[in-house]
C-alpha cells in the first residue's frame, strides 16, 4: 500500500529522517513508535504529499506523492497533530465542509462516522474551537473519515490524553482497520505498541527495528530481572555501581536490571543482602517494547 | 512530617460549572506528590490556585506556610513551576535562560553569577551553553526547564506534564533529578499521563469530574483496588465513574 525506499529529508542543514525505508501493507494497522524530534511527523507529511522528501523514493497504493499528488491527497485522510478545524465553524459546518471539498455528503458514508458522531451530537452547533480536548480529536477523526479514505494517517492522536481516553481511541482505531482501511499511527508511548499489527520504532531519524510487537519483544535475547524495594531508587544507584551491572533503570513500581553475562539470580540476591537492602523481591520477566528501544536506543 | 500543602474544602466554580468540587488533601515536605486525572478533570485549575495565579470560591488552601487568598504574591515567590507548553524561550541561549530566570525569581547579581557557573558545571553545559533553546533536544529542554524552575531553591515546584513526548531514556533521568531533588527536601508536585511514572510517586491522587477519587501511595491504592498496576487503577476510577 505504502513504499518508501531510501528517504531523507532536511530542514536547514538539520538531519530529520535518514535514508529510511518502509512499506505498510493493505489493511494493516502499522504504528511509527518513538519520541519526539524522531522524525515521525516528517515521514507522515512526506506520505501526505504535505512535504517533499530531498532524496528517496515513496509511492502510495502505487501513486508517486511528488507526481501524482492529487490521486494520493483523494484516497488518504489525514489527521495531524494540532488541533486543525475551523474553530469558528460549528461541528456539523466542519464536518459538513471537509465532505463538500471531498465531493461527497455527510450521509453518503455515515455509517463510518456514525459511532464517533453520536458523540458529538449533543454539541453539533457548538464552534469546533468551544469544545473540550477529547471532543476536538472526535470531530478531527469524523472530519479525516467522512470521505471514505482507503488510507487513515494519524500524527500523534494520544499525546497529552489520559490513560483510558488513549486506550478507547485504539479500540476506536481497531474497529476502523476492520471496516478495511488502512491506518497509520504515530505515538511516542511505548506500551501502544503492542496495539498495532506492525511497529517501526524509530529514533533521530533513523528505524531502529520493524517487526510484528511480539517478534520484537522476542528479540531482546538478555535475561531481564525485574526488583522491587522500599527504595527503588537507591537500589538502582547501587546496582549501577556494582560489577553486575549491563544496564539498569527505573520501571514504574519496579527496577528493571540487565546483569553481566553469567550473572545469576542467586548472585544478584547475594550481592542486594551484602549491600544491606533487606526488604526486596527479585523475578526474572519478559521485556516489554519499551526495554527493547532502550537498549538498542543511539 | 510537616505539610506544605494543606487544602481543606476547595471549590472552584466557572459560572455554573463546578471545576473543584470539595477538595481535601494534604502534601507533606519532601514528597513527590502525583496528581493524575482525565482531561478536563480539573487538574489544571487545582494547580493555578495552589501557585496563587486563582481565587478559589470556596474552602481553604495553605501552600508553604501562606494562604491562597491574601499571600498570592508570597506563594509565587517561594513556589517553582515548569507548564508543559512554554517553559524557556527558544530565541535564548541556555546560559541567557538561566540568568533571564533567575533575574525574574529575584536573586541578586552576586547569587546569579554563582549559580549559573554551578548549574552549567553540574550538568556540564559548558559546551553548549550558547546554544539557543530551540536548537537543543526536547528531553535536554525538559531537564534544563526543571532545574530552571528550582535553581531559587523553592519549598515547592509544580510540574505539568513534564515528560509528554520524552524519549524512555531521558524520561527516566528527568526522573531521577526529581528524585534527588526530593532527597534534598524540596517538594514536588507533579502531573502525568504516563502511569509508571504514577509509580514513582510516593503519593498519587487521582480526580475525576472536580472530584478526588482516591488518594494513596501507589502500592495502597494497588492493594485496594485488587489490581496489578497502577494504570489498572487508573482505569477501574475512570469506568467506575462512567458506569
Amino acid at each position: 500500500m505504502i513504499e518508501a525506499e531510501n528517504v531523507s529529508k532536511s530542514y536547514n542543514g538539520l538531519v530529520a529522517i535518514d535514508n529510511i525505508s518502509f512499506n505498510i501493507r493493505q489493511n494493516e494497522l502499522y504504528g511509527f513508535i518513538g519520541p519526539d524530534g524522531s522524525g515521525k511527523t516528517t515521514i507522515f507529511r512526506i506520505i501526505s504529499t504535505l512535504l517533499l522528501p530531498d532524496e528517496g523514493k515513496v509511492q502510495v497504493n502505487g501513486f508517486d506523492v511528488v507526481k501524482d499528488y492529487k490521486k494520493i491527497r483523494k484516497i488518504i485522510g489525514y489527521m495531524p497533530g494540532h488541533f486543525s478545524q475551523y474553530p469558528d465553524l460549528s461541528v456539523q459546518e466542519n464536518i459538513d465542509f471537509f465532505a463538500t471539498i471531498f465531493n461527497t455528503s455527510f450521509n453518503e458514508h455515515y455509517h463510518l462516522i456514525k459511532e464517533i458522531y453520536e458523540q458529538l451530537e449533543p454539541f453539533k452547533n457548538r464552534p469546533a474551537g468551544k469544545l473540550s480536548g477529547g471532543m476536538k480529536q472526535k470531530l478531527a477523526l469524523c472530519c479525516a473519515l467522512i470521505h471514505k479514505p482507503e488510507i487513515l494517517i494519524l500524527d500523534e492522536p494520544t499525546t497529552g490524553v489520559d490513560a483510558v481516553s488513549r486506550y478507547e481511541f485504539w479500540i476506536l482505531l481497531k474497529k476502523i482497520r476492520s471496516s478495511g482501511i488502512t491506518v497509520i499511527v504515530s505515538t511516542p508511548y511505548m506500551d501502544e505498541a503492542s496495539l498495532c499489527d506492525r511497529v517501526a520504532l524509530i529514533q533521530k531519524g533513523n528505524i531502529l527495528k520493524v517487526d510484528i510487537p511480539q517478534n520484537i519483544i522476542a528479540s531482546f535475547d538478555d535475561p531481564l530481572f525485574a526488583i522491587v524495594s522500599d527504595n527503588n531508587y537507591r537500589v538502582k544507584k547501587l546496582l549501577f555501581n556494582s560489577e553486575l551491572c549491563l544496564n539498569v533503570y527505573l520501571f514504574g513500581k519496579e527496577i528493571h536490571f540487565i546483569p553481566k553475562h553469567g550473572i545469576n539470580d542467586e548472585l544478584i540476591t547475594t550481592f542486594l543482602q551484602n549491600a544491606g537492602v533487606l526488604n526486596f523481591k527479585l523475578s526474572k520477566i519478559n521485556p516489554t517494547i519499551e526495554d527493547y528501544f532502550i537498549k538498542n536506543m543511539v | 512530617m510537616d505539610n506544605i500543602i494543606s487544602v481543606k474544602n476547595l471549590t472552584k466554580k466557572f459560572g455554573t460549572f463546578t471545576a473543584n468540587d470539595n477538595l481535601t488533601f494534604d502534601v507533606k515536605k519532601g514528597e513527590i506528590f502525583g496528581f493524575l486525572g482525565a482531561n478536563g478533570a480539573g487538574k489544571t485549575t487545582a494547580i493555578r490556585i495552589l501557585c496563587g495565579l486563582l481565587k478559589p470560591t470556596s474552602g481553604n488552601a495553605v501552600v508553604a506556610g501562606y494562604d491562597v487568598y491574601y499571600e498570592s504574591e508570597k506563594i509565587k515567590q517561594n513556589i517553582g513551576y515548569m507548564s508543559q507548553r512554554f517553559s524557556l524561550y527558544e530565541d535564548m541561549t541556555i546560559e541567557e535562560n538561566i540568568q533571564f530566570f533567575a533575574t525574574v525569581y529575584g536573586l541578586n547579581k552576586k547569587e546569579i553569577k554563582t549559580k549559573t557557573v554551578e548549574l552549567i558545571e553540574k550538568y556540564n553545559l559548558y559546551d553548549v551553553k550558547n546554544t539557543a533553546i530551540r536548537e537543543i533536544p526536547l528531553g535536554w529542554k525538559q531537564k534544563l526547564a526543571f532545574l530552571i524552575a528550582t535553581f531559587h531553591n523553592p519549598s515547592i515546584v509544580f510540574l505539568d506534564e513534564p515528560t509528554s513526548g520524552v524519549d524512555p531514556l531521558t524520561r527516566r533521568q528527568f526522573w531521577e533529578i526529581i528524585y534527588s531533588t526530593a532527597e534534598e527536601g524540596t517538594t514536588i508536585f507533579v502531573t502525568t499521563h504516563y502511569m509508571d511514572e504514577a509509580e514513582y510517586c510516593h503519593r498519587v491522587c487521582i480526580m475525576s469530574e472536580g472530584k478526588i477519587m482516591a488518594i494513596g501511595s501507589p502500592v495502597e491504592l494497588i492493594d485496594q483496588y485488587n489490581v496489578s498496576n497502577m494504570n489498572e487503577v487508573f482505569y477501574k476510577i475512570a469506568r467506575n465513574y462512567y458506569n
